[in-house]
């Protein structure tokens, strides 16, 4: 017996361990670049533009691209994400089409980022004309983020239950006014959520943007969706490997990576926050 | 609920009005576009001091300057996608054929000139290397610092990407065969420095411009190798401006920039600028050296300039 | 009556066009990746670009467009990825589902959250500036950029997906299959190896593909931690370039419509293809452990 219980510490030591080294992990890497890039950070680095070949000054029109081509994103991808959540959870039938249309969600969900780049360049940068643009960084971001939205938006729908729309529908009410109504006001949190979420990533995404219309340094900032733009993380990619002093541009490197992690974290915590209400409505 | 849809409403309202304001644009820039200019990593910095330069003395003028690598460049002229193209290697016969089948006609202008600087550890004991030398351990003939009189190490290689005009440039005028396929493909230059400053048994080619400044003061912990043309000839360093200059220093190369025809308006404002006296001090500052007066002549065979 | 009809029909036939939009999407991109990268072939023979190890479109003799050692490069990465964070993914899930207290069950959770929303430049550059020295050092390398430093920096980022899929595959298994366990007198370390793991091992297969899924797609981490070098790989300590970044690095050089560029596309349409069968692998194995949920 004693033995058995020894068996069972050093197992449940080893899983234990195993958990706690993936929190070291996080730590560090939170904890190197928190650091690092904190000395950097300062009013006016997160409000000026770069200067002197990008070796001072700030990192405004990074801030402000990342901004804008996400709100292009969000703008293709949320409606059409949450149209095809609608679907999948208020009118699909199990059958052929509906198993095809999961089956494309999740095999979408894992095509490669640069291959989706390659994709933007194809037929937004050169099919469609709309050249190296926010636009077609914005829908090609949009593509990446389809298969989270429509999942997390699904998901969102699933959590409300089926008695609002049972009842509604016994009312007389057609099954679009069941959604509009008694459904989607409900799902919105998780939606928004979910939306938040896939945002944050969209934020974050370096390979799509990379030949669809980022640029490594713009003297003044996009004045239309045809203009290129700068991105925070291509901008830590360049000051970290193609700049010409790499050295010496450490400290921003190290700063605009922290600016990046407190924008997806602040997100994140956002999108958390949503979702912690919604339980507790939901929970009565 | 009824919060809830309010909420959502005014969200879209904020979202859409941001999302007209940038899709209009904003008219009190009377429709101009910046200048764009792709390319070299080499050139980048110098082309992005000279433009910033000229953008103080020209508050009107926009010119927007990226990196990518020559061969970017050159490919964004061909796809008709910049301006200026910055290659710090001449355009091949096949690249010209397509631009001219797209309608572009490269013009290609020599703006300043640069000596590709062999670079090892600062421990490195080797002063000075042949061409043939330098060739042969690009290659992968000579693999050991102790064939050409080093302490025994595995000699690793550190080069660019195949879009980078100085990898081109160097394959193509040094080493005269394809690289070893040991040779560590860095992103940049200043990637290359940093590798090599941390790697005893580290070789790599850099443009001088990044690690020189004018006056010859290279920048630290990384050594210089001075190069002799053959086994007769004196090995020469980059550093000091008068051996690049005169071709003493065997590799050194003119950088290009190439334009889509004849450039007009506020594009050839620019481009003389950078010819002029005031630019091409801005060049000898930043590390580079002046045009050659065989270069110049060139230029004004062109048209761009008196 | 009937306006209420057609705006409800209306509305059915605008959330499945939503709906099929996925399916034409997947179609379009694979379409879109054949097009372009089928026409390499007009140039390049099939058994080069399977069979050869030399990637070098502008080369200074022939050019050759082999991916072979893209693909090893690719595959070894991913595969020493796998080796670390397979155990350690498992291993936490594990932990968190079942032996886990609750308030630490709800601090790992949001750790392994925040873990999967760190960007891929961010681990790419903590594998620059942190991890890279540290291996340069501790294995008397040169250079830290090489195949190992990108496996460490994958396994992070696979991490959080094979922990969370880990996780509800083995809080799937049914209580029941635990109680029958104990109530024989076996201790809960058995019973989680022996019973609760095993019952849950398709879901953590279909978890481990999807890391697997993860890895092979990742881009801008190889392409910021790996050095680069276009060589078949010899060890871990070498430099490598996987598909991924070879697209990253050379598609902005390529002038449309040359053979490089649709060399490139083909490299695109292999990662395209594998990522799709490690996909299938993943659901057939989630559509398994699907079967215990109710």
């Amino acid at each position: 017996m004693k033995q058995g219980r020894l068996q069972q510490y050093l197992g449940f030591a080893i899983l234990g361990a195993c958990a706690l080294f993936v929190v070291i992990i996080l730590f560090v890497i939170l904890y190197d670049i928190a650091v690092q890039g904190a000395g950097t950070i300062s009013w006016s680095f997160l409000s000026e533009p770069p200067r002197a070949g990008m070796t001072e000054g700030g990192i405004l029109p990074a801030i402000i691209g990342t901004f804008f081509v996400t709100i292009i994103t969000a703008a293709f991808s949320v409606p059409l994400g949450v149209g095809a959540a609608i679907y999948l959870s208020e009118y699909a039938v199990e059958g052929r089409l509906t198993r095809w249309i999961r089956a494309s969600i999740r095999n979408l969900a894992g095509v490669p980022s640069i291959v989706y780049g390659l994709f933007g360049v194809a037929l937004f940068v050169r099919a469609m004309s709309l050249g190296t643009s926010m636009v077609s960084a914005g829908l090609t971001l949009g593509l990446l983020t389809l298969p989270w939205i429509i999942t997390t938006a699904e998901e969102a729908f699933q959590t409300v239950p089926k008695s609002y729309r049972e009842g509604s529908l016994a009312l007389g009410a057609t099954t679009w006014q069941t959604i509009w109504r008694n459904v989607l006001p409900y799902a919105f949190p998780g939606i928004l959520t979910g939306a938040i979420l896939g945002i944050s990533r969209a934020a974050g995404e370096t390979a799509p943007i990379l030949f669809t219309g980022v640029a490594f340094f713009l003297p003044q900032l996009p004045g239309s969706l045809m203009d290129q733009f700068m991105a925070l993380p291509y901008h830590l990619y360049i000051m970290s490997t193609q700049h010409h002093a790499i050295e010496e541009v450490r400290p921003l490197a190290y700063g605009t990576a922290l600016v990046l992690i407190v924008l997806v974290f602040f997100l994140n915590l956002t999108a958390i926050i949503i979702r912690y209400r919604l339980r507790k409505k939901y929970q009565r | 609920m009824t919060l809830i849809r309010s909420n959502l409403k005014g969200l879209v309202i904020v979202l859409l009005a941001i999302v007209i304001f940038v899709g209009c644009g904003s008219g009190d820039r009377d429709g101009r576009k910046s200048i764009q200019i792709n390319g070299s990593d080499t050139e980048v910095n110098l082309v992005q001091s000279l433009a910033e330069h000229y953008m103080d003395k020209h508050p009107g003028v926009r010119i927007s300057v990226t990196g990518g690598g020559s061969g970017t460049g050159i490919a964004a002229i061909i796809n008709g996608q910049t301006d200026i193209a910055n290659s710090s290697r001449s355009m091949r016969e096949s690249e010209i054929e397509q631009a001219r089948r797209r309608g572009v006609d490269p013009l290609p202008i020599v703006f300043a000139m640069d000596g590709i600087a062999i670079v090892t550890h600062e421990s490195n004991p080797i002063e000075s290397l042949t061409i043939g030398e330098v060739s042969k351990i690009f290659r992968g003939e000579i693999t050991n610092w102790s064939e050409i009189g080093g302490p025994d190490m595995a000699i690793t290689l550190y080069g660019r990407q195949s879009n980078s005009g100085t990898y081109v440039y160097f394959r193509d005028h040094v080493v005269r065969a394809d690289y070893s396929a040991r040779m560590r493909n860095m992103n940049g230059t200043a990637q290359i420095v940093e590798a090599i400053r941390s790697d005893r048994a580290g070789i790599g080619y850099v443009g001088i411009g990044y690690i020189a400044d004018s006056g010859g003061t290279v920048i630290s912990r990384i050594h210089v190798v001075n190069i002799a043309a053959d086994d007769e000839s004196p090995a020469v360093s980059p550093l000091d401006p008068e051996n690049v200059m005169s071709g003493d220093y065997p590799i050194s190369r003119p950088l290009y920039q190439y334009t889509n025809g004849m450039p007009d308006g506020d594009m050839l404002a620019f481009l003389q600028w950078e010819l002029s006296e005031e630019g091409q001090r801005v060049v000898a500052r930043t590390g580079y050296y002046p045009v050659s007066e065989h270069y110049m002549q060139k230029n004004r065979e062109l048209g761009l300039i008196e | 009556m009937s306006i209420r009809s057609a705006t409800d029909t209306f509305f059915r036939y605008l959330f499945l066009t939503a709906g099929v939009s996925a399916i034409g999407i997947l179609f379009c991109i694979f379409v879109m990746l054949a097009i372009n990268g089928l026409q390499t072939f007009a140039d390049v023979s099939l058994t080069q670009f399977f069979l050869s190890t030399s990637w070098n479109p502008s080369a200074f003799a022939e050019p050759s467009y082999g991916i072979l050692a893209l693909v090893a490069s690719t595959l070894m990465v991913t595969i020493g990825a796998m080796i670390i964070a397979v155990p350690l993914g498992i291993g936490t899930a594990a932990y968190i589902s079942e032996i886990a207290p609750s308030y630490i069950r709800e601090t790992l959770k949001p750790v392994v959250e925040i873990l999967a929303g760190i960007p891929s430049v961010v681990v790419g550059f903590f594998g620059i500036v942190f991890l890279g020295p540290i291996i340069a050092d501790v294995f008397n390398l040169t250079s830290g950029l090489n195949a190992l430093n990108g496996s460490i920096l994958l396994a992070v980022m696979a991490l959080p997906t094979i922990v969370s899929v880990s996780e509800d595959a083995i809080r799937s298994v049914p209580k029941e299959f635990k109680e029958a366990s104990y109530a024989l007198g076996v201790n809960r370390w058995l019973t989680l190896v022996k019973i609760t793991l095993p019952a849950a091992s398709s879901g953590i297969v279909a978890a481990v593909m999807l890391g697997v899924g993860r890895a092979i797609g990742e881009t801008m981490t190889v392409l910021m931690a790996t050095g680069n070098a276009l060589q078949m790989p010899g060890s871990f300590f070498d430099s490598v370039r996987t598909m991924t970044a070879n697209i990253a690095i050379e598609l902005g050089e390529v002038p449309f419509g040359t053979t490089h560029y649709f060399g490139l596309f083909a490299v695109g349409l292999v990662l395209f293809l594998m990522s799709l069968a490690v996909n299938l692998t993943a659901e057939h194995f989630t559509k398994k452990y699907r079967r215990y949920r109710t």
